[in-house]
């Protein structure tokens, strides 16, 4: 399935996958900080591990990368990175304290856990509506938080994959607030990383073959 | 003519030889471990990235041999050997392996910083390569640059800076 079956069709699938998920989730933002979020129609990839990083902004971009694992009838892992700086805003948004700053040397503990709950939410919906959607069993793990260069956290994400892979196909959809210029590297993602195996659930509980 | 030298990139789970004036460089190894080989007396350099322990770990048949460290030591042996380097010249520095998120959860794979650091060691130590200087574990990720000139390794981190090993 991995490496030669995928057709258009079962990319149209996981783009769904993608557009549900990450709706769920950027409805969810808006909620939280009060503004308007802008979605970006999700791209489904087969890439390599380090195009993978590209996507991301490139492995020395400095994020706050959200991970978790999901278990249950689909397994894989799941991603959600913001530019450090978008980051920042969020935080100081949400518990309105504008010195907030990930990039100081004592990260203050109630933004860190503000960002830890920002990431439980985000990811939380996102795998309900797809639970939903699919009627599959999906249980994420409690997100775990790093702020460090994009490479050196989405690689730990493919570690499981890599065993058997040098691609990742990759369900990729990119938020970004409405009133900031839209750089078009500044930008934050949703990353679901499905394992190999999972497609196959993926695709039958959704009737595709 | 470019004195300054160019940066030859080695992505993730690959390798690559440089020459002075060039440097080597990977970008962002989090879990991964990146090893730089190189004979005091000679200019001509291999990094390897390596991304986990042992291939046989590996389910698939064709790997990519860069990408663990045990196949990914013995390859980058064999390239410098045919530049002319002999194995018993080389010398290692080493870095990366971190723990790049904290689970209370003791899954094995989530050890994989640790794990890929203990098998690179294991490696250089059969090929009687000895560590003259490394930085690994604690829960930062790294770029790490090479320069075969100064045989220095330049390491930047985000939260702590950067040092040359």
């Amino acid at each position: 399935m991995y490496d030669n079956k995928i057709t258009s069709m079962h990319l149209d699938v996981l783009k769904e996958i993608g557009n549900i998920g990450a709706a769920h989730a950027a409805t969810a933002l808006s909620t939280l900080l009060n503004k308007k979020i802008d979605m970006k129609v999700p791209k489904v990839e087969m890439v390599s591990f380090d195009d993978m990083m590209d996507l991301a902004g490139g492995p020395e971009r400095v994020v706050a990368g959200i991970y978790l694992r999901i278990e249950g009838d689909v397994t894989g892992s799941m991603f959600f990175v913001l530019p450090v700086e978008q980051a920042n805003r969020f935080i100081r948004r949400l518990i309105q304290d504008e010195t907030f700053d990930f990039q100081t040397g004592e990260v203050s503990e109630i933004g860190v856990s503000a960002m830890q709950e920002l990431g439980n939410i985000l990811s939380g919906s996102y795998l309900s509506a797809l639970s939903d959607f699919t009627s599959l069993k999906i249980y994420p793990t409690v997100p775990a938080l790093s702020v460090d260069m994009v490479g050196a956290i989405i690689s730990f994400g493919l570690v499981e994959l890599s065993h058997i892979s040098d691609y990742v196909i990759v369900i990729d959809t990119a938020i970004n607030e409405e009133d900031v210029p839209n750089e078009e590297s500044v930008k934050g993602h949703f990353f679901l990383l499905p394992d190999p195996e999972s497609f196959d659930a993926i695709f039958k509980a959704l009737g595709v073959n | 003519m470019n004195v300054q030298g160019q940066i030859v990139k080695v992505g993730i789970a690959d390798m690559n030889i440089a020459k002075a004036p060039d440097k080597i460089r990977t970008s962002g190894l989090g879990s991964c471990v990146g090893v730089v080989l190189y004979d005091e007396r000679s200019t001509t350099v291999g990094m390897v990235h390596v991304m986990l322990p042992d291939s046989s770990l590996g389910r698939a048949g064709a790997i990519n041999i860069a990408k663990f460290a045990d196949t990914g030591i013995p390859a980058m042996v064999e390239q410098l050997k045919l530049e002319g380097i002999q194995p018993y010249k080389l010398k290692a520095k080493i870095a990366g392996g971190a723990q790049m998120f904290q689970f209370s959860s003791v899954r094995d794979t989530l050890r994989i910083g640790p794990r890929n650091v203990e098998a690179v060691k294991e490696y250089l130590k059969k090929y009687s390569i000895p560590i003259i200087a490394e930085d690994t574990g604690g829960n930062s990720g790294r770029t790490i640059e090479f320069d075969p000139s100064t045989k220095l390794l330049n390491i930047r981190t985000v939260n702590q800076g950067v040092r040359n090993i």
